[in-house]
């Protein structure tokens, strides 16, 4: 497997060239089968899940949820998604979800971007202290000031606004560092050019330096829209009613409603998960290759 | 982190960089770093400082009839004779010391699998992918609903075992719901580390196989003495940073189990929830958050110190 794997094969085939095509094939045909399995086992649920939104028979439902009629849409039907509508504003949620996202990643887009340019690229008293601050916080886990913070906004009058969900995440200390990180890479030959051409620093920011971070602008954007997307503890805090609060929080509530409907909970569950899977298929071949080219230098 | 290094280098290249003309240089980085450095101290800074003074202190969330006031290690005094407290720091180790190793060893294997040069090996990557960009409340909703009693998970059970296992309450048995806990975890999370164990695989100069099998050196020997020390740091990173995860454990239990069936899924992240927001009790979650971050902080400077090692040696 891996790697080594194929010229391992090529260095036994010059031994004994005969047996080399039998051996490969085998080979192949036991690495697919192991493949299949693991996909079998990550993408089951998702196509269970996906499925059985469209059954809305609920006692059928659960008793085909034990055999391989699981996997299987008999008797589709739209119901269980029009039955979310007609039990709760879906819509309102979802926009909460991607307006909280947008605010976090946009606004961090261009803060973070900012302190890590003068940390990379500008000479300033204080500079190493301020790297230092910065890379200390990367260690302070969120769920380790939740309820301080808590009483913080709650005193300023914040709860139950999109604010209060965007604010507290749009300095990131880890995004700061990987912007840092690429900064300090980018040729000082750029800058002067443009400093001869008589462009000041905001300028050589915004038009030589930012122009030339796609990819980290991607990677860093990437992982605060997953985490934030996924955010539940704190929008569980601070959010009261329907009119700010996100899709996960409003999915658990869902969820949480006796006697559990799990037609209607999956028929949420998909409209939840169905798009964010269709933008990570779009985009999925630099999706994970500028992940793999960020995470082991946190 | 590689930063001294990097700039190191950066040092060398570039040996006589003359000072800007003009004095605006600090000025300019100030302001630039203004808005984070604002947003950091208002968000992070103030309240890691509330919760060190709230720590000594009756804090409560809706001002009671009682005045605030500095009560000493009392909170701390109270957390130690807490018997759920410890029920929840057992559970998180219990969680880290299964899932991290196993979790580590799925993910390599995996990286393995999926390294190779065969076709459609990129949308296998892929599809590894998916429980990762699928979030932890859906994927904690989905896996109720298969480990509910008639379930998928039992039939598929009682078909390999012949009928001679379950089926199993998962979620409402006291041993099983941590199990089941970890093996949700597992399954959203593994995807993300195959993707940093498969950059570390492709780190490894391909020479380095090359020479082994000059040598006669076998596939297994082969992992052993060039793939397992060549992603070092790999390991270390991943450890580190599923036992950080592991720590934070909150979401899936407050979907899956509400921290039951008699607290045997309690993690000290939902403790503090229930202790500092349900319960409004501020001072005593702030005490619970100190020893938090504290654990934490120990994990992070463990890496710190893990890596510095490898550096020396290399």
């Amino acid at each position: 497997m891996g790697g080594p794997t194929a010229p391992a094969a090529s260095a036994a085939a010059a031994v004994t060239p005969a047996r080399r095509t039998g051996d490969e094939a085998w080979e192949a045909v036991f690495h697919y089968a192991l493949l299949a399995f693991f996909a079998a086992i990550f993408l089951g649920p998702l196509v269970v899940m996906i499925v059985s939104a469209f059954k809305d028979d609920e006692l059928r439902l659960l008793k085909e949820l034990g055999t391989w009629k699981a996997f299987v849409p008999t008797a589709p039907s739209l119901q269980n998604f029009a039955d979310v509508f007609r039990r709760m504003p879906f819509h309102r949620f979802l926009l909460n979800s991607l307006v909280v996202v947008a605010g976090i990643v946009g606004g961090g887009l261009v803060v973070n971007s900012m302190i890590a340019y003068a940390l990379a690229r500008l000479r300033f008293p204080g500079r190493r202290l301020l790297l230092s601050l910065i890379v200390g916080l990367i260690i302070i886990p969120f769920e380790g000031i939740a309820v301080p913070l808590l009483l913080e906004v709650n005193r300023l009058g914040w709860i139950d606004s999109y604010h209060v969900q965007i604010l507290p995440f749009v300095a990131h200390p880890f995004s700061i560092f990987l912007f840092y990180q690429f900064f300090i890479g980018i040729p000082k030959e750029f800058d002067e050019a443009a400093r001869v051409d008589g462009a000041n620093r905001g300028r050589i920011y915004w038009s030589i330096i930012l122009p030339l971070s796609r990819p980290v602008i991607a990677t860093v954007s990437i992982l605060q829209a997953l985490e934030y997307w996924g955010a539940f503890l704190w929008p569980l805090m601070v959010t009261r009613g329907e009119t700010y609060r996100p899709l996960t929080v409003a999915m658990q509530t869902f969820f949480g409603q006796y006697p559990r409907d799990w037609g209607d909970s999956m028929a949420f569950a998909t409209m939840m998960t169905v798009p964010v899977l269709l933008v990570f298929i779009a985009f999925q071949r630099w999706f994970i290759q500028s992940l793999s080219s960020s995470g082991v230098k946190g | 982190m590689s930063k001294e290094g990097v700039m190191a280098v950066r040092g060398r290249a570039t040996p006589a960089r003359r000072p800007w003309p003009g004095r605006g240089e600090a000025v300019t980085a100030w302001l630039m770093s203004a808005p984070a450095l604002i947003l950091l101290v208002l968000f992070m800074i103030v309240p890691f400082g509330l919760a060190l003074g709230f720590a000594f202190s009756n804090q409560r969330l809706i001002p009671g009839p009682l005045p605030t006031r500095f009560i000493g290690l009392r909170n701390f005094v109270r957390i130690l004779e807490d018997p759920v407290f410890w029920r929840s720091l057992l559970n998180n180790f219990a969680f880290a010391l299964v899932v991290v190793p196993v979790q580590s060893a799925l993910a390599l294997f995996l990286a393995l699998l999926v390294n190779a040069r065969r076709r459609f090996i990129v949308a296998f990557r892929a599809i590894y992918f998916v429980p990762t960009v699928t979030t932890m409340v859906v994927v904690a909703v989905i896996w109720t609903f298969l480990l509910s009693g008639d379930g998928l998970v039992n039939a598929i059970l009682r078909a390999v075992s012949f009928g001679t296992l379950g089926p199993y309450q998962w979620i409402e048995d006291v041993r099983l719901a941590l199990p089941a806990v970890m093996m949700v975890s597992i399954w959203q999370g593994v995807g993300f580390q195959m993707v940093i164990y498969l950059a570390g695989l492709q780190d490894i100069p391909a020479e380095r196989y090359e020479a082994a099998q000059m040598d006669g050196a076998g596939r297994w020997q082969q992992f052993w003495h060039i793939t397992m020390p060549g992603l070092r740091n790999t390991h270390i990173f991943v450890l580190v940073a599923t036992t950080v995860l592991a720590f934070k454990l909150f979401t899936q239990v407050e979907v899956m189990t509400q921290g039951g069936p008699l607290n045997a899924t309690q993690t000290i992240v939902r403790y503090l929830f229930q202790s500092g927001f349900r319960e409004l009790k501020v001072g005593y979650a702030s005490a619970m958050s100190v020893l938090f971050v504290g654990i934490v902080l120990a994990i992070s400077l463990a890496q710190r110190w893990l890596l510095r090692e490898e550096r020396e040696v290399a």
